[in-house]
Formats: structure tokens, sequence, C-alpha cells
């Protein structure tokens, strides 16, 4: 009975998603003629659809369920929908990314008014959002990928919303490319798996897929892998995320950052631990170093650059190296037999895929909090915020803490569990293999020591000091509705920090169903404890020993009679004579440390003008020093590849002729050339 | 309970007052090598007590994160504070964290250490920031596969079980990997805490600063937290260094006849590691900036051999 009315209930929460985001996009189109109300009435529609996806989510977790299947909506099975733990898993992270989204966007969209189409924004939204929601409820192939594609179509409206600019048709258009080129490779991967277990559903696929031979599931693999990869944003495949996240409003960017790349995620963990079962050694392998790889370079390339929205792009990718990092791990344990391991890497992974929902949609609604307060994404004209833009900033302030992994936040715990979960790998006896994990715990190491570097860089440059621009100096603090949003979510990494064992629950759960077996690690309010004492930590006693100790400082050195005299005076100048902000350092200047050491990677580009007083040598006029870093895998993966598909293109040109009786001869040669192969 | 609380307050006073005395050491070993007479070993305890007493003058440009890092730099050291294994494995708080919440506790000191170097908009300060985090960005691998290193002969993260594990079976150190990882640990002990040959603490040129260069603005009792903190930050890392891979004396039981063992060898073992950096800093000289990279990735090596040889030779 109790059954029952979950299930019930789950229905009746699913449609009430669908209702909502139904009624949100079409209140947009309906109201398009006033753009404040269409701005209002799309985006609390989204937000009344979100927090009801987040209820059915949470319902999912606690162990309800839900079977919706419309036959005749498409075509080999129709739509099927199904909800289990993972699904309601990802779910809640989309919910948890698109609720303070929603909200942010009322305020944030007000200054597109006049200038795009609120409406048309409103109505992309709302599918955007649905699209994203449904994607891991879809149980069959068309289902997935009729709405995965509708998903990358929405975003690539939003993506493309300042098309006033040259730049982001050309970063929508590298978006669009890329992202079908992942979806040809799902495709063809689906269509593989779907013909060698003869069905196209979902659920029979885990038992199915024990027939197939070797061959054939290392290439469904290595599709399944590219496709998702390839939204996920792993290296190389992530060219497109550092032009497409900056290039879309902010709202849009937090949504694409923080939760559309987790689906490439939620595709990779179905396909190594639901459809394709336990695979060979080389298939976490290389999960494994594909995301040490991405963690690395990923914050490396976030390091250098002097553009607010693309350093948060590439620390996305950053961050999808890590949680590769604990889904590898998770496979590797998973072929030697260790599903203990194997479900505790899957639950740093999991946690680490929500915690980075959280801190990065917070970053990058602070980034476009001052981006519509400044108009400006240039860290080298930002400076001095956190006077004018007080709150925004706290909120900055705790997403960076939270993505540099710093107690007491939540990244921490996650990147802790992360850690754990690799040192453990020396219960495998695999010489090889160990050599792989201590690698991967030396990128993760140096992954977390330069995000710390990077955030440092990101809010220091941006908030504090002088302002080094007119924009800046002029900024205000930003709508209410923006900072609703920021502070909700700055509270959930800050809670999740305090309080992990809230999410630890249901995660070990989910997990635990994928896996088979229950995670090495037992968890309470007091302390998260792996493998029966190899680590433990306690989130909760560290914050109030932080607490206690930030309290009893100031108070004991008051007991004590220090000197309580303060005198506000200039910075020391070394003897100048005024301060201006161009004394400051500079966000290029603070790179330059990392710039050096990996130039390798770098490959930066220096060029320095110096043009020197008519009159006297003495005396410069102008100084022009450009260094641009180069894009490795633009410059040698994708360019040469491009040159050879425009190659091949201009060959087949010649097919060409204009001739309609060539053109009917090639037809006719096609229908022949189909009917014996199929026959 | 009562007991449990003594201990952890103790732990505390001592790394509190032990630290300046650790650095008044080391300063008085370095100036005997040097030929000169040196200050008195105490002196360090004067300079915190000045700096209390002197009123702050705190610049315009910055902003509260700046009043408010050294409070936090006294509260991560505090904290660490109780969870390093000083004197006894039995602390109570010692549950708090492993090694690696140890690290990364102390990585939240130096994220608003560098936050404070750039707020007062001055370019020695961005510069020390800039360089700093560097620095500590580089050496975060070499700590972690050290750590890996030793934890793969322990057998466990946690520094109690570690101490515990190696003073019950002390054969488990006598190997190159343990060593290597001794020696890799100790450069970065040394470029953490802004040690010659990494940084020079008493250089008067600001070009060639770290640490010094974050903290140039601070004065008063402010200058006083962050000096303190730095002090306390050199103590945890010797002491860590000691008790972890010289565990004995360490007590391993709450008796007061074991906690007087442990601090007597504490301090012999403290006294020794201070003689040793006053040697290493009298002997080499600074590196330049961009060489203290191939330095930490040498230490890299260094440690990731010391996991390789756990696994290769077991």
């Amino acid at each position: 009975m109790n059954a029952m009315i979950i299930d019930s209930t789950m229905l009746l929460l699913f449609d009430a998603t669908l209702a909502c985001f139904s009624m949100g996009a079409l209140g947009a189109l309906i109201t398009a003629r006033s753009p404040a109300l269409a701005r209002v009435v799309g985006h609390i529609g989204a937000l009344l659809g979100a927090i009801a996806a987040l209820t059915f989510g949470l319902g999912g977790l606690a162990g309800g369920s839900m079977q919706m299947s419309i036959p005749d909506l498409l075509p080999i099975g129709g739509a099927v929908f199904a909800v289990d733990r993972l699904s309601a898993f990802f779910v809640v992270v989309i919910a948890v990314g698109a609720i303070p989204a929603a909200l942010y966007a009322i305020g944030y969209t007000r200054e597109y008014a006049g200038k795009h189409s609120l409406a048309g924004m409103g109505f992309a939204f709302n599918v955007f959002v649905t699209a994203m929601i449904l994607v891991p409820l879809a149980r069959n192939v068309l289902s997935f990928l009729a709405l995965w594609e509708l998903m990358s179509l929405a975003s690539y409206f939003l993506v493309i919303t300042e098309h006033e600019r040259e730049e982001t048709l050309r970063d929508g258009w590298v978006y669009f490319v890329m992202t079908h080129a992942g979806f040809a490779a799902l495709l063809v991967g689906f269509l593989l798996l779907a013909r060698a277990t003869g069905t196209m559903s979902f659920t029979e696929w885990g038992v199915a897929a024990g027939k197939l031979d070797a061959t054939s599931r290392n290439l469904i693999f290595i599709l399944f892998a590219l496709g998702f990869g390839s939204k996920a944003g792993i290296i190389p495949l992530h060219v497109w995320l550092p032009r497409a996240h900056p290039a879309a409003p902010s709202h849009v960017s937090a949504l694409m950052s923080g939760v559309m790349i987790k689906l490439g995620v939620y595709g990779l963990l179905r396909v190594a631990f639901d459809w394709l079962g336990a695979g060979p050694l080389w298939w976490g392998a290389t999960i494994l170093i594909v995301g040490a790889i991405s963690g690395v370079l990923g914050v490396l390339y976030a390091l250098v650059d002097a553009d607010l929205k693309r350093l948060l792009a590439y620390s996305s990718v950053e961050n999808i190296g890590i949680i590769m990092l604990g889904l590898g791990a998770a496979m590797l344990f998973q072929t030697f037999n260790l599903p203990g391991l194997a479900a505790l890497a899957l639950v740093a992974a999991l946690f680490h895929t929500f915690n980075h929902a959280a801190f990065k949609s917070l970053l990058f609604m602070g980034a476009g909090a001052v981006l519509h307060a400044t108009h400006t994404r240039n860290m080298e004209e930002l400076g001095g915020l956190i006077k004018r833009m007080p709150q925004s900033a706290v909120f900055f302030l705790v997403g960076s803490l939270a993505i540099a992994a710093l107690p007491p936040f939540n990244g921490f715990i996650s990147e802790w569990l992360t850690f754990q979960s690799l040192l453990l790998s020396f219960q495998i006896s695999a010489p090889t293999v160990n050599l792989i994990f201590a690698l991967g715990v030396a990128a993760l190491a140096l992954t977390s020591g330069l995000a710390a570097a990077c955030f440092v860089r990101a809010f220091g440059i941006t908030f504090l000091a002088l302002p080094r621009s007119e924009p800046a100096a002029l900024a205000r603090e930003v709508a209410w509705t923006m900072r609703a949003a920021m502070a909700l979510l700055a509270l959930a990494c800050v809670a999740l920090g305090v309080a992990p064992f809230v999410i630890l629950a249901p995660l070990e759960a989910t997990v635990s169903d994928l896996i088979g077996g229950h995670a090495d690690m037992h968890f309470d309010w007091n302390a998260v404890v792996a493998n029966d004492g190899f680590g433990w930590v306690a989130p909760l006693w560290i914050a109030l020993g932080l607490l206690a100790f930030l309290m009893a400082i100031p108070l004991a050195l008051r007991l004590m009679g220090v000197n309580k005299r303060w005198r506000y005076y200039e910075t020391w100048g070394c003897g100048r004579a005024l301060q201006t902000a161009r004394f400051e350092y500079t966000a290029t200047a603070f790179a330059n440390p990392f710039r050096r050491v990996f130039a390798l990677l770098y490959r930066p580009v220096k060029e320095l003008d110096i043009e020197f007083h008519p009159e006297s040598r003495y005396f410069v006029h102008t100084i022009v020093y450009y260094n641009e870093g180069r894009s490795v895998f633009e410059d040698t993966l994708y360019r040469p590849l491009l040159r050879l598909i425009q190659a091949l293109a201009r060959a087949a040109r010649g097919l060409q002729s204009g001739n309609v009786h060539s053109y009917l001869v090639y037809i006719l040669v096609a229908l022949v050339a189909l009917l014996i192969l199929t026959v | 309970m009562l007991t449990e609380i003594l201990i952890e307050l103790l732990q505390l006073l001592i790394v509190m007052f032990g630290s300046p005395l650790l650095v008044g050491v080391i300063r008085k070993a370095k100036a005997r090598l040097q030929g000169r007479r040196g200050a008195s070993v105490l002196q360090p305890y004067a300079d915190i007590r000045k700096l209390f007493l002197k009123e702050v003058v705190v610049s315009e440009n910055t902003s509260w994160i700046f009043r408010f890092t050294p409070y936090l730099l006294g509260t991560t050291m505090l904290l660490s504070a109780l969870i390093v294994p000083a004197l006894t494995t039995r602390a109570p708080l010692s549950f708090m964290g492993n090694i690696i919440a140890l690290m990364y506790l102390l990585l939240l000191g130096t994220f608003f250490l560098a936050l404070a170097g750039l707020d007062a908009g001055s370019a020695f300060g961005g510069m020390g920031s800039s360089r700093e985090v560097a620095v500590a960005a580089l050496a975060e691998p070499t700590v972690l596969i050290a750590i890996f290193g030793i934890a793969l002969r322990a057998g466990t993260t946690s520094l109690d079980g570690i101490i515990t594990r190696f003073a019950a079976e002390p054969l488990l150190m006598l190997n190159a990997g343990h060593l290597l990882a001794f020696f890799a640990f100790f450069i970065v002990a040394l470029a953490e805490n802004g040690r010659l040959p990494v940084d020079n603490p008493a250089t008067h040129l600001e070009l060639t600063m770290i640490h010094e260069a974050m903290i140039l603005e601070y004065s008063g009792s402010l200058l006083a937290l962050v000096e303190w903190a730095a002090a306390m930050k050199l103590f945890l890392f010797l002491t860590l260094l000691s008790n972890l891979f010289f565990p004995w004396g360490v007590a391993l039981t709450n008796t007061p006849g074991a906690l007087v063992t442990a601090f007597l060898a504490l301090a012999v073992k403290l006294l020794l590691f201070a003689g040793a950096i006053a040697l290493v800093e009298t002997s080499v000289a600074k590196l330049r900036l961009f060489r203290v990279p191939e330095l930490l990735a040498g230490s890299f090596t260094v440690a990731l051999l010391a996991v390789v040889t756990a696994f290769f030779i077991k």
C-alpha cells in the first residue's frame, strides 16, 4: 500500500514537472509582447517545474519508482521513462542547478529586454531544463537520443542569445558541431549495441550484454566514451567548453557547466556499470588517465585566462577530470573484484558531481553578477568589487573556497573521498595498475593545489584591492533574485561541507544498487570513515573547531590587553608619490610563475613592442605586450582534422556536376548497392 | 574525561608556546654557524609581545579579508595543533581528521593569506601571493605522494595509526622507500614554511621575498598573529617529521610518565631538526625563483620512488 501511494505520487510529480515547464514555455511565448512579463512567467514556470523535479528526484532516491511509456510518440518502441536511484540522483542534481538558475534568470535577463527576445529565451530555457531532466529518465534508445538532441538544440539557441557579437556565433557554431559529432558517436554506439543485443530497451541490456564478443564491446565502449566524453568535456574533446560557456548568458552557463556536462558522466556510468557490465582493464585505466590529464590541463588553462567566465569553463574541465578519476578507479576496482572499493570510488565521484553542480553554478552566477554590474568579463579591468558588491563577493568567495576543496566546504569532502579511494588501491596487487593509481593521486594533488591558486587569482584580482577601470569603480550590487539564488547555493555548499552524511546516505544506496555491494565506508553525523579506519574525517567537528577558535582568539587577545588602536593609512609604497590601480598586480602577472613552469604546454607567443619618445630613447611612449597562449589541442588535433575534412569535401565536389542525368545514375547505383547489401 | 581535555590543552599549549622558541633556536643556531653570537633564543617571544603592544595600521585599500586572515591563520594552526600527535597518539580530538585533512586545513590558511596579500593593492603583496600559491601548488603532489608512501607501509592514513604502527614494528621503517619519503617530506617542509633554499625568512629585499612579501602590509597585533601562525606551522611540520618518521618516545597511553617522556623526546627531536634546518640554511644559497619548481619536481620524483618501491619491494 505504501509503495502504491509513493508510486502514484511519483507519477503525479512527474506530470506536475512536465506541466510546470510546459506552462513556463508557453507562458513565455504568450506574453511575448511584454518582456518583463515574459521574463517572470517563463522563469517562474521553470522554477516551479524544477522544484517539482527535485521532489520527484528525492522520492526516487527514497525508493519510489515510476514507469511511463507513450508508444506512439516515437518510432521503434515509443517514449519510455522510468526512474531508478541513479536516474533520480541525476534529476536531483539537475533540479539543484535549475532552481537557482531560474531564480537568478529573473533578475539577470532584465538587461536583455529590448535587445533580444525574452520570450524566446524563456521558451528555450524551459525546453532545455525539461530535456535535461528527462534524459536520465529515458529508457530506450530513441527517447534518449531525441531528448539528448533536444537538450543540445535548446542550449545552442541559448548560447547564441547575444548573436550580435561575431565571436558568440563562432563559439556557438563550434559547440553545435562538437555536440553533433558526439551525437553521431552515440548514435552508432547505441545502434550497434541494440543490434547486438536485439533490443532497444535499456533495462534489458544489462543482462544481454554478456553475449557480446570482446571486439564489439570494446568498439561500443569507445564510441560511448567519445560521445559521452565530448558532452562531459574531457580532454581532448573539451574545445567547445571554453567557447560556449562564456558566450552564453550567465544563468545558462551555470546550467551548462554545472548540470549539462554531468549528463555525460551519467551516460558513462550507465555504460560502464549497467549496459556493458564489467570490462577489461584498459577501460578503467583509460578513464582514470583521461581524468588525470583533464584535471591537470583544465586547471592549467584556467590559471592563465583573464576572462572570468572562460576561466570557470576550464575549471569545469578540471572538475570533470576529478569525477573521471573516481569513475575510472571504480571501474578498475570492479575489474579486480573489489566491489566495496568500487562503490566507495563511485560515491566519491557522484558526490563530486553534485558538489560541482552546486559550486560551479554559484561561481558562474557570481561571474554573471560581476558582468551585470561592470559589463566586462576581463579580470584585468576589474578589482575592488568587494566594497561595491559585498554580498556577491561573499558568495563568490564561498564558491571559490568550495572549488578549492578547502574545509569546511563540500568540495573538501568529495575530494577527500576521492583521495581515499585512490589510496586504497594498494589492495590491488598488479604493479602497473598501482603505478597508474599513484600517478592519479599525484595528478589529483596537483589539480587541487593549482585550483586553489587559480581561485585565489580569480577572487583576488576581481574583488580585492582597487578597481582597475571606471566600470569597476561604478559597480553596484545586483538584484535580490540574483543574490537569493547565489545565497541558496552558498548555503548548500556550507551545509554539505558540515553535514555530508545527509547526501552520503542516499548516494550510498544509489551506488549499491548500481554495483551490487555496499561501499567500504561508514558515516554518521559525527564522522566519515573510509575502509574501517584507513582514513577518517569529522566535518562537523572541524567546522565547530574553526568557529570556536575564530571567536576565542579575539576574545583572548582582548583579555590579554593588546593594543586596540587602529589607524587607516595608504598602502606602503616604497617611496612612490601616489597609489593608483596601475600599481596593483595584474591577473596576467599573477599567473606568470605558472606560465613559465608549464611553458611547454602553453607555448606562449610573446610580443613586446616598445615605442620610444621621438626626442629621446630614455623616455618610453607606449609599451605593447602581447602574450597569447595557443591551445595545443586546437592546433595539433582539430585543425589538421578540419583540413582533412575540407580536402575530402573538395574532392567530393567533383561528384557535383550539376547534371541531372548523372544524379539519377547516382541514385540508381546507390539503390542497387543497398538492395545487394541487405538481400 | 578531564584528563583528555587536559591532554589536548597541553598539546595546544606546547605548540603555541613552543613555536617561538623553535624559531629562536633555529636563528641562534644559524647565527652560531655564521660566526655571530646571535640574539637570545627567547627573542621571538619578545618580538611577538612587542607587536601586540603596537598600534595596527591598516591600508585603506583593504577589505574585511585583510583583517580576518590573521585570525583565520591562528585558528587553522590551533585546530591543526589538536590533530597533530605532538605528545600522544591518544588525543581525544585527533579523530577530526587524518593527514590529508590536515594538509587541506593548512591550505585553507595559505589561501586566505594569499588573498590578504592581494588585498592591499600593492605590487609586492601580489607578487608574494603569486609566488606563494605557485610553491604551495607545486608542493602538493609531493606531500600527497609521500603520504601515500607512508600510508602504504603503515596501512592507514590516520596520524595516530601511523605512529602506533611504526612504533610497534620499527622494522617497517627500515627500507629505502621510507628514507625517500622522509627526504621528500623534508623538502616540502622547507618549501611550505618559507625556508632556504626556497625562501629566505630573513631577507629585506622585497623582490626576493615569497612569504614575507605577502605580509608586508601587516602591523601590530595582526602581524603578531601572522608571525606566530607561521612559527606554529613550522613547529607542526617538524613535529610531523619527527613523530611520523621517528616515532620513539611518543606516548601510546595517557599516563603521566609516558607524557613526560614524550615531551622530552619531542624536545630532543625538534632540537635536532632545528639544527638540521640551520645547517641547511647556512650551507645553501636561496634558489632563483624559477629553479624552485625544479627542486619540487625533484622531491616529487623522490616521493614517487618511495611509493614505487613499496609496490615492487614487498
